[in-house]
């Protein structure tokens, strides 16, 4: 094995694969029962015997259950791949690595694209409307399957984050810490608002028909547009500067209102690039679930973390103007109200909403420092959270 | 005392903290002292610091670590959250020292407070012999880069505390590498107050 491989070998977790769970059904939070469902997901690193090192990931609005490691043939590694493997942020050297597609998306798990049993045709939008919460009650089968009682942690950034706190507002015994990056109590309505127009793009594509579009043209000119709207809301004004200025592209066409600069390009790249891969139906429900989510219930946030021993780990990053750092130090005061454990820290970076995926040197010092503490407090008591 | 390696001043702050308190630490720098109160005290402690990267080295401590300002910071804590709130060399770089002072004594069932002595004998041989603005070494920034909004005496803070009615429980005046026991005012360093309300 020449020097060159026995590097890839050691950052990456290597070869890995989706593996499916199924369930019958569930009641969802709007009290319908549904099933069966499917999760997609993926693991890296070996559980313990005590079954005390599982870390959970839960992936943001475009993610999927390939967080680490590379497919089969494929080049591309998984979304949050340099933060998870071999001596990483999340090492699986230590840890249980374990990431799932949520509900209602399309990478493998069941949602508006899956087969309804009942008419042996996709859902569309025969699926029901989900919460954030129905994701995590879906996600805690899983968990449950896999025999895991308690998780050292859930980490997620962006919708991955809200996530994070419907596992810390619900099972807050099933869990020993939560991370929450880079998101939200509740959605804003400049949050709201862009999300709006993302789902209003879908709809006026003629395509889209209602949602029944699985048997001819999926509305892929909506799709691109709500994702290019999406990708400004995840740069900074800074980050779009430095990345493309006013720089024209170089092959100009004859015509009108073409793409002359570098960012149109970038974003009608994008834009073209992520139908190929994310379906339009999908996108609504998840992002009306984004939308919906409200954590503290209607109640001070502070009050329903009352008395947990769950340590909280919270990350915003100052050029984020999505979610912005005042929303997570929201969450901060909650914590430091209800007197829980917590980590504050606001990164300065430059790559907005983006720098949760970017910022891979402060990120990872943080995540691997407070999950060393996590894990060392049970190793020393024997219990979490003591 | 029996600390050895340590600070003087974070020696000081030890011996006034009862084993197994709850501590919040305001402006804690490094975290330095709050790993000395873990290992020593088993203390239950807590941060706030606005340098994010003395953030990244509390939490590589395994620290609890609020990013964000003083003055800001505290509002948002219930009434005697803590046994000890702690501010140690921050007390003077706060833009509204009397209302951080109040929220301290709100939030903590005692506050120790250490900041360097303007009134040092050092201090006052240079304003009076060489007509400059003191640089010593626990005040060792020029003017024009000091960090420190305010300059005060041990015999201000005294009066401080008597015009507020703050308690002093205890005061421990310390200069070079040693304790000052008499004519604090003119021969200490630093002061450190432990006062409650």
């Amino acid at each position: 094995m020449n020097k060159e491989k026995k590097i890839i070998k050691i950052e990456s977790v290597g070869l890995v694969k989706t593996q499916e769970f199924t369930f019958d059904s569930f009641k969802l939070e709007s009290g319908e029962k549904f099933g069966p469902v499917t999760l997609a997901y993926e693991t890296y690193g070996c559980l313990n015997s005590e079954r005390t090192n599982a870390i959970l990931i839960t992936h943001a609005l475009s993610g999927d259950a390939h967080a680490a490691g590379v497919h089969q043939g494929q080049d591309n590694p998984g979304w949050w791949d340099e933060f998870i493997g071999p001596g990483k942020a999340i090492d699986t050297e230590k840890y249980f690595v374990i990431c799932s597609n949520i509900l209602g998306g399309c990478k493998g798990s069941t949602g508006p694209t899956s087969i309804n049993p009942k008419t042996a045709k996709p859902y569309a939008l025969d699926f029901p409307l989900i919460t954030i919460n129905d994701i995590v009650n879906a996600q805690k089968r899983l968990i449950d399957y896999l025999g895991i009682e308690k998780l050292l942690a859930v980490v997620g950034g962006s919708m991955g984050g809200q996530q994070v706190l419907s596992w810390l507002v619900n099972y807050p015994h099933n869990l020993a810490s939560a991370v929450p990056i880079a998101t939200t109590i509740k959605h804003s309505p400049q949050q709201i608002a862009f999300n709006e127009v993302g789902r209003q793009s879908i709809m006026a594509d003629e395509n889209w028909k209602s949602g029944n579009y699985y048997e001819s043209t999926a509305p892929v000119k909506g799709l691109a547009v709500a994702r290019m709207i999406g990708h400004i809301t995840y740069m900074s004004d800074k980050s779009m500067a430095e990345k493309f200025g006013r720089v024209k592209k170089e092959a100009q066409e004859p015509f009108k209102f073409t793409a002359d600069f570098q960012v149109e390009g970038y974003l009608r790249y994008r834009g073209d690039n992520f139908v190929k891969r994310f379906d339009a139906n999908s996108y609504l429900y998840i992002t009306k679930a984004m939308d919906n989510f409200d954590a503290s219930g209607g109640w001070p946030f502070q009050t329903v973390l009352q008395g947990t021993s769950v340590k909280v780990l919270v990350i915003a990053f100052k050029s984020d103007w999505l979610y912005p750092a005042y929303q997570s130090k929201e969450i901060v005061k909650a914590c430091k109200l209800a007197g829980v454990e917590t980590t504050y820290c606001e990164i300065d970076s430059t790559y907005g909403h983006d720098a949760f995926l970017l910022e891979v040197e402060e990120e990872s010092h943080l995540l691997k420092h407070f999950l060393k503490k996590v894990l060392y407090a049970y190793e020393v008591t024997g219990e979490y959270g003591a | 005392m029996a600390h050895k390696n340590i600070q003087l001043d974070h020696a000081v702050i030890l011996d006034l903290i009862k084993p197994e308190s709850s501590v919040l630490d305001l402006g804690c720098g490094n975290g330095d002292l709050l790993y000395l109160l873990i290992k020593a005290k088993r203390a239950r402690v807590q941060g706030i610091e606005i340098d994010e990267q003395a953030i990244y080295k509390c939490v590589a401590k395994g620290l609890n670590v609020f990013h964000g300002d003083v003055d800001s910071g505290l509002a948002e804590f219930n009434d005697k959250s803590f046994d000890y709130v702690v501010l140690n060399q921050s007390m003077q770089q706060i833009l509204h020292v009397d209302k951080v002072l109040a929220d301290a004594l709100r939030v903590g069932k005692r506050v120790i407070v250490g900041f360097p002595n303007f009134a040092y004998y050092k201090s006052r041989l240079q304003m009076f012999f060489k007509g400059k603005a003191p640089v010593t070494e626990s005040l060792p920034y020029q003017w024009y880069e000091t960090p420190n909004l305010h300059f005060l005496s041990i015999l201000d803070f005294k009066k401080y505390c008597r015009a507020k009615k703050i308690n002093i429980e205890c005061q421990v005046c310390i200069g070079e590498n040693h304790k000052v026991l008499f004519l604090r005012n003119l021969f200490a360093q630093v002061g450190i107050f432990l006062i409650s309300k």
